[in-house]
């Protein structure tokens, strides 16, 4: 095994008290969003493999989420009640273990095993072998309709618990999201909430050269949704929408946002080269140095 | 014996299986709140009218959206209820394959999903509305369970051990009408061959609307004198092989008669099963093609899946030998 305990440091830093204060909260994510891209970029310097440009793209409102969204912990992480959330976008899967272990749903040291063989943390999250994960998400487009089959079964138990599913911006090209959004619309799910990660970049291009999306929030407007647009690097910004939401009773939310693959490192963020890239050990030191 | 027995079972009278589909599932829901019903607009095709009246928020109408209905159904699941996905085989099968694959038997989620008029229940529609190809495609995910029951009775039996059961399965539901052929007090048991007709010369495996076709084929055979054991197989996956291999051992050859694709399906599996077990004569009888224009009785016939059909396939069985 290539990774050792070195490579697996990070604090587990868990939830704050829910009596904190915003400043201590937005302190509290920025700093867990700092210690999990320090980690997932060992995790993917280390393993060789990993979407790196798009865990950078998603951690904040990943730190954002489970520092102090959610309303789930490793001792109600099977709680019929917890919130649920769904990684659509499951390549970035590096970006959610790495989460899962600072928020203690999962052994820091079992990092160390990420793309292994035989090892529970595959390159695309699996439910069953990682607990905090709700879906098996990897092929693209799966993450919203499960989503809103769960709060639908929320709204049929009368229960106030949330779904949060966030899904790529090149992701929503499968037409099953729509079809999804369409239903969530119908049946009313003031309780979803669909987090766009809005960051402009597919595979190996822009979004706007393949299949442009815009005008998105029109798009998702005319779908029923409420829709509200963040810069998805903000913790603030982030904290103060994702927790006030439903933002019209009866409609479904839907979150854009604006993020940068890669961000904050100047060599990735923004570029599209970093998609599935894995840092060489200059690019690794450069990165880690930034970070920190 | 009753009067009823004494006559051939292609004289008996016939069942749509939707009718105790809908019976079943409305029993279940009414002693299980987590059971809910999920459709792609299937409503009326699933006969699933009577269900809505009587459960009208556990009914779950997605509109004609296939994918979205499989995905939310497995989010369903996620939220504790027991979601019955009913949709014409067909597109249940095709369009949903990936979420099938991925939100279903790989993410093991307690779904249920009710295959309807598969086959070629669909005749004049044509190879767009045929599900032919779904056992086969189904059998090659893993964590998948597949039932393809054979009458009322049995559609009825495989729905509660379904709803009892926690994790993936596929049912086929039949529009098709065919006789009873198992007693009233019939329980379903996974993974179990059920020998309808003993017999040492020959063994007729087969199941969903095709099973009463080879117990008339079996009579005919008997007949001429040969004695042909007929086994009902209900679960195509995971398959019955100790019957499958006893059969091979026992008996001339294997005749294997479905509803679906001469490849990969049953009789695929019992083929597989015979080649690695106990090498022996097998003859699958299903579509090797797209269907012509017909209604599905015609195409039936015209693919062998006939009492004669059928019988046939067996007397060359016998008389080519072991």
């Amino acid at each position: 095994m290539t990774l050792t305990v070195e490579h697996t440091t990070m604090p587990v830093l868990g939830r704050l008290p829910v009596h904190s204060s915003r400043a201590e909260q937005i302190a509290h994510i920025a700093e867990a969003a700092k210690q999990i891209r320090i980690q997932d970029l060992k995790l993917v310097h280390h393993a060789g493999a990993g979407h790196i440009g798009g865990d950078f793209s998603a951690i904040d409102i990943l730190a954002t989420l489970y520092g102090a969204v959610l309303d789930i912990s490793p001792a109600t992480v099977n709680d019929p009640e917890r919130d649920r959330f769904i990684l659509s976008k499951g390549h970035v899967a590096g970006a959610l273990y790495t989460t899962l272990a600072a928020f203690g749903f999962l052994p820091v040291e079992d990092l160390a095993t990420f793309l292994k063989p035989l090892s529970a943390l595959n390159g695309h999250p699996n439910r069953n072998k990682v607990a905090g994960v709700e879906a098996n998400t990897g092929p693209l487009g799966h993450g919203l309709p499960v989503a809103v089959g769960h709060a639908l079964s929320a709204k049929l138990d009368v229960s106030l618990r949330r779904t949060y599913v966030l899904v790529g911006d090149g992701e929503l090209q499968e037409g099953s999201n729509w079809e999804a959004m369409m239903a969530a619309s119908q049946y009313q799910l003031d309780r979803l909430t669909v987090i766009v990660d809005r960051n402009r970049l597919q595979q190996g291009a822009t979004t706007k050269e393949t299949n442009d999306l815009d005008p998105l929030p029109e798009k998702a407007a005319a779908f029923g949704f409420a829709v509200v647009e963040v810069n998805g690097h903000d913790h603030g910004e982030l904290l103060d929408v994702l927790s006030a939401v439903p933002f019209r009773p009866g409609k479904p939310t839907f979150v854009i946002a604006h993020t940068h693959k890669g961000h904050p490192i100047s060599f990735m963020s923004n570029n599209v080269a970093w998609h599935h890239r894995v840092p060489d050990a200059a690019e690794y030191q450069q990165a880690l140095k930034e970070l920190q | 014996m009753t009067v009823l027995e004494t006559r051939s079972i292609a004289d008996q009278p016939r069942y749509d299986c939707r009718d105790a589909y809908v019976e079943t599932l409305a029993e279940l829901a009414e002693a299980d709140h987590r059971i809910v019903g999920v459709v792609n607009d299937s409503v009326g095709s699933s006969k699933l009218n009577s269900f809505r009246k009587a459960f009208p928020d556990r009914l779950i109408n997605v509109g004609i959206a296939e994918q979205d209905m499989v995905g939310v159904a497995s989010g369903l699941a996620n939220g504790g209820r027991i979601p019955f996905v009913s949709a014409a085989s067909c597109f249940l099968t095709a369009r949903a394959l990936e979420q099938i694959k991925a939100d279903v038997a790989y993410s093991n989620t307690n779904v249920k999903l009710c295959g309807m008029s598969p086959g070629v229940a669909y005749g004049e529609l044509g190879p767009t509305h045929h599900s032919i190809e779904d056992i086969a495609w189904l059998r090659a995910i893993a964590n998948m369970t597949i039932i393809v029951p054979a009458d009322p009775i049995e559609t009825a039996a495989a729905l509660r051990w379904a709803a009892a059961s926690d994790g993936p399965v596929f049912i086929r539901v039949s529009r098709m009408s065919v006789p009873k052929v198992y007693a009233e007090d019939y329980e379903f048991e996974l993974g179990k061959a059920i020998t309808v007709r003993d017999g040492s010369d020959v063994t007729l495996i087969s199941n969903g609307t095709v099973l009463w076709r080879a117990l008339a084929a079996a009579e005919r055979l008997a007949e001429e004198g040969i004695s042909a054991r007929v086994l009902s197989m209900p679960t195509v996956k995971p398959l019955d092989t100790d019957a499958v291999v006893a059969a091979a051992r026992e008996t001339a050859g294997i005749v294997t008669a479905e509803e679906a694709v001469s490849g990969g399906g049953l009789g695929g599996a019992v083929a597989e099963t015979v080649v690695q077990h106990h090498p022996a004569r097998v003859s699958i009888l299903g579509f090797p093609e797209f269907a012509p224009t017909g209604s599905a009785g015609y195409l039936l016939d015209r693919y062998g899946l006939s009492a004669e059909g059928i019988a046939d396939a067996a007397r060359k069985l016998v008389t080519t030998g072991k």
